[in-house]
């Protein structure tokens, strides 16, 4: 009886992820080769849904995303290029629609500001450690008594 | 300065960014696309008309004057919430409103005109949606103004209130008849 209801249970959960979530609401488009499908997986992918914008348009089942889909297939049919086709989805939906956001005037501030912030804080610790060492020493050179742990 | 007051000058500064991330989120909207097309000419387009489909309707017949393009769908809750200010309103922004309906079966479209009123000079059927791509429409409702030369010059998103309408539409469309020649 266990084994046949964790059998069972487990056929479920199988059934579920590979029916579920994965490929809910994504028509199929007529590729012509393997080629053709992975370079327009990978394109969609960098792209994103304008309705539901945790979602990839390789992802979401959101109508806009299926024509978009479907443009961006068409386009690539078209002999565009992937910079062409990113072009003309910002040309109407901004930076937004790029999960890479370009490098310019109004995001250098998203590129460089965590390299900053790390070098503020290790400047921070160089400075603490240098003056904590200079302490150290005085304290050693003039035999005061152990530092009390009071300071921070 | 006193090093003791250093990691209580730390924490309030962090303190600030959280209290300044929660204000800029409760006072812009996190999911709004800003949209690039603002400034720009708006798409050529030539769309069938709702209550006609044997009749087109585009961009050529609205040339030279300014208009207001609202983007609504039967299928759309908040366009319900918005309807009745167009109802009262529209008829006297002193622009004509088009009504841009997106992606909507046109028997669905014109029972709930019917059913809440028709504040359009006309409406205009995308049920494709490729028009709607063009104008960079995210979904319903969306409001363009398009001044006396194409040129689009506001755009928003989501229902219009007597607030924005007071407060950034009809200024605007103030501002576009002063300047038209």
């Amino acid at each position: 009886m266990k084994p046949l209801r964790s059998i069972a249970l487990i056929s479920i959960l199988l059934a579920a992820f590979a029916a579920g979530p994965a490929r809910a609401g994504v028509d199929p488009l007529p590729f012509a080769n393997r080629d053709e499908e992975v370079r327009f997986q990978n394109l969609t992918r960098q792209l994103r849904c304008l309705v539901c914008q945790n979602e990839s348009l390789n992802d979401s089942s959101a109508p806009l995303a299926a024509d978009l889909r479907r443009d961006v297939f068409e386009q690539m049919r078209d002999g565009r290029s992937d910079e062409e086709i990113k072009d003309w989805l910002t040309a109407r939906y901004g930076d937004f629609v790029l999960y890479d956001p370009p490098l310019r005037g109004g995001t250098w501030l998203l590129w460089f500001g965590p390299l900053a912030l790390l070098g503020i804080g290790a400047i921070a610790v160089a400075v603490t450690v240098r003056r904590r060492s200079r302490i150290a020493n005085a304290a050693s050179a003039t035999c005061a008594p152990p530092d009390s742990g009071d300071d921070w | 300065m006193n090093a003791r007051l250093l990691p209580l000058l730390g924490f309030a500064a962090i303190l600030a960014l959280l209290g300044f991330g929660i204000w800029w989120n409760q006072h812009h909207d996190p999911r709004a696309v800003p949209s690039p097309l603002i400034g720009k000419p708006a798409p050529t387009f030539s769309l069938p008309v709702l209550s006609d489909p044997s009749r087109v309707f585009g961009s050529e017949d609205l040339a030279g004057k300014p208009y207001l393009l609202n983007v609504f769908a039967s299928w759309c809750f908040a366009c319900r919430d918005e309807h009745p200010l167009l109802m009262r309103e529209g008829k006297r922004l002193g622009v004509p409103l088009v009504g841009f309906n997106y992606k909507d079966e046109p028997g669905d479209a014109r029972e709930w005109l019917s059913r809440y009123g028709d504040p359009y000079h006309v409406v205009i059927a995308d049920f494709p949606g490729d028009v709607a791509i063009d104008f960079g429409v995210t979904g319903a409702p969306e409001t363009f103004l398009v001044d006396a030369k194409g040129v689009i010059r506001w755009k928003y998103i989501s229902p219009i209130t007597p607030e924005v309408l007071t407060g950034e539409l009809l200024p605007r469309i103030a501002a576009l008849q002063t300047e038209a020649p």
